[in-house]
């Protein structure tokens, strides 16, 4: 409640605000292309790459980045560490922009955008569909957020007989909102089997497609929680929370160890991973992909790493770009679908994913300086007393 | 080891491990009763390209034009207004037809209308249907949405979108089969196959193309073979020709769990860009992995039940709900 949150009496128009704003204003010109001129005009797929950076970033990766709201409520309600939930509410604003640009970008991404309701038509429904099961899912999720995050705004508001109400159904929503991201994050695991001999062998792992696609979703979640609260007291000069987030490094470490164990042994088990030395890109690439994944469990495994802020930083950083190159690897990078077709993205296709990610980041900004999201700040003093 | 040698064990192992019973695996597709298909010959294909052209014709869809060479159709691939296009292996000073080494040979790319067509599996809104009597792989373009999975799904890139029109559309072939066309129901063969001067794309029943395939490759190499135009049950007409030697391969009986457009060639597959198939279809294995998780919605809903209940209990004595 309002004892624990408030919004941060800041600024909304800032310089990073209005340099954000200018990137988004080049991304809505292409986009206006894109729907004049037709999805050729400005990007480059073609017949044997249907799929670039709008699916694959904006849904594939976005998704997986906007998984902090799904990580925290799995530890904060199901394991019951409510130590972490102050960091709860910006957590799920994050998610929540996360998953709705994921859902804009499957739109602008969509050939025949205008029918896209019969996706919900129950006629037209095929269950043997892994994409209409990410489809529905994603949808629904969105929706679960926005009843996540509504107390928030029903704060600011002061509608306190209406969140009375909701408070007394929330937990059903709450556990809705770990169910929907585990099924379709496997789900976009499970649409890389389908895709047969044109994923990269080192990334086509068939029935562990699922597991793999959740592990990772999971790590980029606490990832992303750990980054966004470092980055909060860095960039809005706050008190650090890195008791709290050290707590999340421990699970972390967990989580790598486990994704790497099914990785390699796969790998191994099926005999592939001369693959890995094969000195061509697919190697070089999950030579990279497993780097990034190695250093923050070496770095969190000490105590010492878990306990220092920055080094906590670095490591969430290296497994947010581990988790990102995981699916990129898989469904672009090393994606092969022979025929000679090749894809890189176009300026303008780059422009349009970059612009959705301004606004997503001008939106988080705005929320955060007029809504109670952020825990509220403690003197430093009291802080250390409260950790120890 | 390469994409081709770890499809072979991979595919193996799991094929195993469906039939072992760790999921309600889900076998290949059957071939449609009554299916209908293609033969194509490479060995038959002098690269004439009069099919591209009655395809085009007989589908009204454009030429495809590049630069000033307006008097021939210059499709090189497929494409939204090319559905059958003919492609050319070369090898060394090519001078020898239908040989590997130092030759040529002509190859047809066309929707193989699978048995187990990935590009149905995958389609979230039922836009591609296989036609359960002809067994054709039909488009219906007011369900698409265009989220182009399909393309995805597909192991041979066949449907193709038209990115250059705002309001585009997937393409493939039909088998002239499509709403206002109807070859096929009419009693018509493809457009491709009636055009085809030499047999080298022939029309049929899968099965008595299979059968005609069949015969083919129990030929001995020189010897002369009648072999027919058209349709392979009543043939327009003949022609008599030397028997090549056929590489003891029909791509479509089994590949991915078979097609109904099937391929003979005296040219190892691979050579002719087919792409490394399995036995084993990839649709039915991730839909085996859908099915298992998903059937009845039972999994999702007893694990709905069991985070419900833990969510309440760690929330429990707390009047504020989650927010504490």
């Amino acid at each position: 409640m309002s004892e624990h949150y408030e919004p941060l009496q800041r600024r909304v128009v800032t310089v990073p605000f209005v340099l954000l704003g200018l990137v988004a204003l080049v991304g809505l010109y292409y986009l206006g292309v894109r729907f004049v001129n037709g999805m050729g005009a400005v990007t480059n797929l073609n017949g044997g790459f249907p799929w670039g950076i709008w699916v694959v970033y904006d849904i594939v990766v976005g998704t997986a980045l906007a998984c902090g709201g799904y990580a925290l409520a799995v530890t904060v309600y199901i394991f019951n560490k409510g130590k972490y939930h102050p960091l709860m509410r910006a957590a799920l604003l994050a998610s929540l922009l996360g998953y709705g640009l994921g859902g804009l970008g499957a739109i602008i991404d969509m050939g025949r955008w205008w029918q896209f309701y019969n996706l919900f038509l129950p006629w037209q429904m095929n269950f043997n569909s892994v994409m209409l099961e990410v489809g529905l899912c994603v949808s629904a999720y969105i929706i679960v957020l926005m009843i996540e995050f509504s107390p928030t705004v029903m704060e600011k508001f002061k509608a306190e007989a209406l969140q009375a109400r909701l408070n007394k159904v929330l937990f059903l929503v709450i556990a809705l909102g770990v169910l929907l991201p585990t099924m379709h994050q496997s789900s976009l695991g499970t649409m890389l089997i389908a895709m047969g001999w044109k994923v990269h062998p080192l990334w086509q792992t068939l029935h562990l497609q699922p597991l793999l696609a959740v592990l990772t979703a999971f790590t980029m979640g606490f990832a992303i929680v750990v980054w966004e609260a470092s980055l909060s007291s860095i960039g809005f000069r706050r008190t650090p929370e890195t008791h709290l987030l050290s707590g999340l490094g421990k699970i972390i470490v967990g989580l790598i160890s486990v994704y790497l164990l099914i990785r390699f042994g796969e790998i191994i088990y099926r005999g592939k991973l001369s693959l890995a030395f094969a000195g061509d890109l697919g190697s070089l690439m999950f030579v990279i992909e497993t780097a990034l994944f190695v250093y923050p469990l070496v770095v969190l495994l000490s105590p010492k790493g878990r306990e220092n802020g920055r080094s906590l930083l670095w490591a969430a950083v290296s497994m947010l770009l581990a988790g990102s190159l995981y699916r990129f690897n898989a469904f672009l990078i090393t994606m092969d679908p022979g025929q000679g077709y090749s894809y890189f993205p176009s300026f303008p296709e780059i422009m349009v994913t970059l612009g959705l990610v301004a606004i997503e980041i001008m939106v988080f900004l705005f929320v955060v300086k007029t809504f109670p999201v952020l825990p509220r700040d403690h003197q430093p003093a009291a802080d250390a007393k409260s950790a120890a | 080891m390469n994409r081709r040698d770890f499809l072979k064990t991979s595919l193996g192992s799991a094929a195993m491990a469906a039939t072992a019973g760790v999921a309600e695996a889900r076998p290949n597709l059957e071939p449609a009763p009554q299916a209908i298909g293609m033969l194509f010959d490479s060995t038959l294909c002098v690269g004439c390209k009069a099919c591209v052209t009655a395809c085009k014709t007989v589908n009204g869809n454009k030429p495809t034009i590049v630069g000033e060479d307006l008097q021939w159709d210059s499709a090189r691939d497929l494409a939204p207004e090319t559905f059958n296009v003919i492609k050319v292996y070369t090898d060394g000073n090519q001078l020898t037809k239908d040989s590997e080494v130092d030759g040529f040979a002509f190859e047809k790319r066309s929707c193989m209308h699978c048995v187990d067509p990935g590009c149905v599996s995958v389609c979230p809104v039922t836009a591609l249907v296989k036609d359960p009597v002809t067994g054709i792989v039909t488009y219906d373009v007011d369900a698409c949405i265009g989220c182009r999975t399909c393309m995805t799904g597909c192991p041979y890139n066949v449907p193709q979108f038209d990115y250059d029109n705002p309001f585009g559309a997937l393409h493939k072939c039909e088998m002239c089969n499509q709403k206002g066309l109807e070859r096929i129901n009419n009693g018509m063969m493809t457009g491709c196959a009636e055009a085809c001067p030499t047999g080298a794309t022939l029309f049929g029943s899968r099965e008595a193309l299979l059968d005609e395939a069949k015969k083919r490759m129990a030929l001995k190499p020189g010897e002369v073979y009648n072999y027919p135009r058209g349709d392979v049950r009543d043939p327009s007409s003949y022609h008599e020709k030397a028997v090549p030697e056929y590489r003891q391969h029909i791509w479509g009986e089994k590949e991915a769990g078979g097609t109904n457009v099937m391929h003979i060639s005296s040219i190892p597959f691979d050579k002719l860009g087919m792409p490394p198939l399995g036995e084993r279809s990839f649709v039915s294995i991730s839909e085996s992995v859908q099915h298992t998780l998903y059937s009845y919605m039972a999994l999702p809903a007893v694990v709905l039940g069991g985070l419900t209940w833990l969510v309440k209990r760690n929330t429990d004595g707390d009047d504020e709900g989650g927010e504490q």
